[in-house]
Order: structure tokens, then C-alpha cells, then sequence
């Protein structure tokens, strides 16, 4: 069981919501990906209410929770604006805070990053942040009050999947009791495995889904691995090592010479 | 009243939020406002009267990652 602010959640996947080729299919991918938590974003409404009520409508139908996310946002108070504004909408504390940094990586901005988790904390929202995978950074948004640090492993939507694991495996190793969301980068399920077995507590994706020939498929697919990787990680991995070892006893072999 | 709405200029006569809000006919729970970079909660949309040059923002759910 995966404690996020207080709130128990059994799966540990957490899917974005864009992207999809329908509505339909993207609440099949939910459905098959059995996952307990969708993100969600906030627009420029263009239609009178009518688009953002419509799709809201259909992700409440889903009957899981909400992460609003700050998705596009490149300033603290853009960030934060985004944030109460998401609050409001989705009468929720959660909040997936992103602030952008660079166009091109869409890497964040780590100093406005906790600048505006420390405000948003003191105002009582519980900030999943997305974040690198410094750990000094990390310390600093634990500091800022956040419980939950949610680090890339590649740029968003590059479906390169774990770029630095020793980096990953470190943020492991130096925060044991906070929970650790793998967030961008993903591409296929394999990566999924790879980073828990590392001991992440989860991971958040979209694309490697919403673009896949068969989204709902491929929900399914990142279910199994990521289960199987946590159970995994649960299980004790062996460490690997250069030389070989004989895995049947020696003691007991037949002599035919 | 000259406004910015949505990044978009326009000349509106409304006093308040909510009358903005009606006369572009934004109907629906599903909608945030903002005047100015503040967030203006919904109960107060009624309260809250418009000046020239404000900036509004409206938004709403969409599809995200």
C-alpha cells in the first residue's frame, strides 16, 4: 500500500490524461490501468465552460482521484496563481507543481520550484513536486514541507527512460522514508520495472500510454511491469557481479574419469 | 469597459466578474477566475467589480500530464 498525504492508494501508477486519440479510449486506458490517481490540467476556457465542464465530467465518472497539475507553468506565480486557481476547480490540496525552466528539456526550474512549494505549503496544499533528481534540491523541497518528491529519470515525453539510475538509486538510499514518484520520461514498460526496482514508490506517465498504438493495451502492460518491479524490489534483488558463479553445488559431482 | 480576457482585448459592459461571466455566457461550476494575477473564488465573483485595462482569467479541466 502506497501512503500519498495521508491518502492509502493500492496502485502505483499514476497516468496522465492528454494525448489521447478519444475520451473513450483514454477512459479505457484508466480502467485497465487500474490506476487510483489521474493528473489533470487547467486552460484558457475558449467555449463558455461547455469543453472543461465536459471532460471533467467524464474524469469524476472515472471515480478516481485528481493531481491537478501546474503543467506549462514557467514562473513562481504563475505556478502558484495555477495552483489556487486548481484548488478551487477541484476542491482538492493536492497539486502536481511544476515551473519550467528550459524550453527545450522542460527541465524545472529547481529555485522557483521550491520558492513556490514553500508557498503553496504554508497555504495548506500538499505539493507533489516535479522535480531532477539533485538530491540537494530534494532536501530543500522536504525542507519547504513537501512529503512527496516526484523526480524525472528524462525529459518529459522523450520516452528515453532511466538517463542517470546511480542518481535515482542515490535519492533512494538518501530519503528512505519519503515517497518517491518517478515522474517523466518513461517510455516503455521496462523502464517502469527498472526504476522500482530501485525502490521507487511509483510512477506517473502519460504518453508512453496515451501514444501507444493501443492505449488501453499498453495501461495494462505498465500495471504488470510496475507491480512486478516493486515486487521485486521487495523481494531482494541480487547484486550483480564480474565473475561467474556456479549456481548448481559442486560438492556431490561425479568423478567419470 | 476595455478588458483582457483570456490575453484577448475586449470591450465589455460589465460592472463586476459575474456579469463578465454572463454577458460571455461562461456558464458552469467548472470555471476559475482570476483578475489581475488573484484568484477571485467563485462566492465572489458577485462582489468583485472591473476596472479598465484588468486582465481575467478563465479557466477550466483539460487534459493533462
Amino acid at each position: 500500500m502506497l501512503t500519498l498525504y495521508g491518502a492509502e492508494i493500492t496502485s502505483r501508477l499514476l497516468l496522465g490524461t492528454a494525448r489521447y486519440p478519444s475520451p473513450a479510449v483514454l477512459a479505457e486506458a484508466v480502467r485497465q490501468s487500474a490506476t487510483e490517481v489521474v493528473t489533470v490540467s487547467l486552460r484558457r476556457e475558449m467555449s463558455g465552460g461547455r469543453s472543461g465542464g465536459t471532460f471533467f465530467e467524464m474524469v469524476r465518472a472515472l471515480g478516481v482521484r485528481i493531481l491537478p497539475n501546474t503543467a506549462g507553468c514557467h514562473s513562481v506565480a504563475e505556478a502558484v496563481l495555477t495552483a489556487r486557481m486548481a484548488r478551487e476547480l477541484f476542491s482538492t490540496d493536492w497539486i502536481k507543481l511544476e515551473v519550467i525552466g528550459n524550453h527545450d528539456t522542460l527541465q524545472p526550474d529547481v529555485f522557483g520550484l521550491v520558492e513556490a512549494a514553500r508557498i503553496l505549503v504554508g497555504e495548506g496544499f500538499e505539493v507533489f513536486p516535479y522535480t531532477t533528481d539533485d538530491l540537494v534540491v530534494a532536501e530543500r523541497l522536504l525542507d519547504a514541507g513537501c512529503k512527496v518528491l516526484m523526480p524525472w529519470c528524462a525529459p518529459i515525453g522523450s520516452a528515453a527512460g532511466p538517463l542517470n539510475p546511480t542518481a535515482l538509486r542515490a535519492m533512494r538510499a538518501h530519503f528512505p522514508d519519503v515517497s518517491l514518484i518517478v515522474d517523466a520520461g518513461i517510455g516503455r514498460p521496462s523502464h517502469a520495472t527498472a526504476v522500482m526496482e530501485l525502490g521507487f514508490d511509483a510512477v506517473l506517465l502519460n504518453t508512453a500510454v496515451a501514444g501507444a498504438a493501443d492505449p488501453a493495451a499498453m495501461a495494462a502492460a505498465f500495471a504488470a511491469a510496475i507491480a512486478a518491479g516493486n515486487q521485486a524490489f521487495n523481494a531482494g534483488l541480487m547484486e550483480p557481479r564480474d565473475m561467474a558463479v556456479p549456481s548448481t553445488p559442486v560438492i556431490g559431482k561425479a568423478v567419470f574419469t | 469597459m476595455k478588458l483582457i480576457v483570456n490575453g484577448e482585448a475586449l470591450n465589455v459592459a460589465a460592472e463586476t466578474l459575474s456579469e463578465l461571466l454572463v454577458l460571455m455566457e461562461y456558464e458552469g461550476d467548472w470555471l476559475a477566475t482570476a483578475v489581475n494575477g488573484e484568484l477571485v473564488h467563485r462566492e465572489d465573483r458577485f462582489d468583485r467589480s472591473l476596472n479598465d485595462n484588468d486582465r481575467i482569467e478563465i479557466l477550466s479541466p483539460m487534459q493533462g500530464g
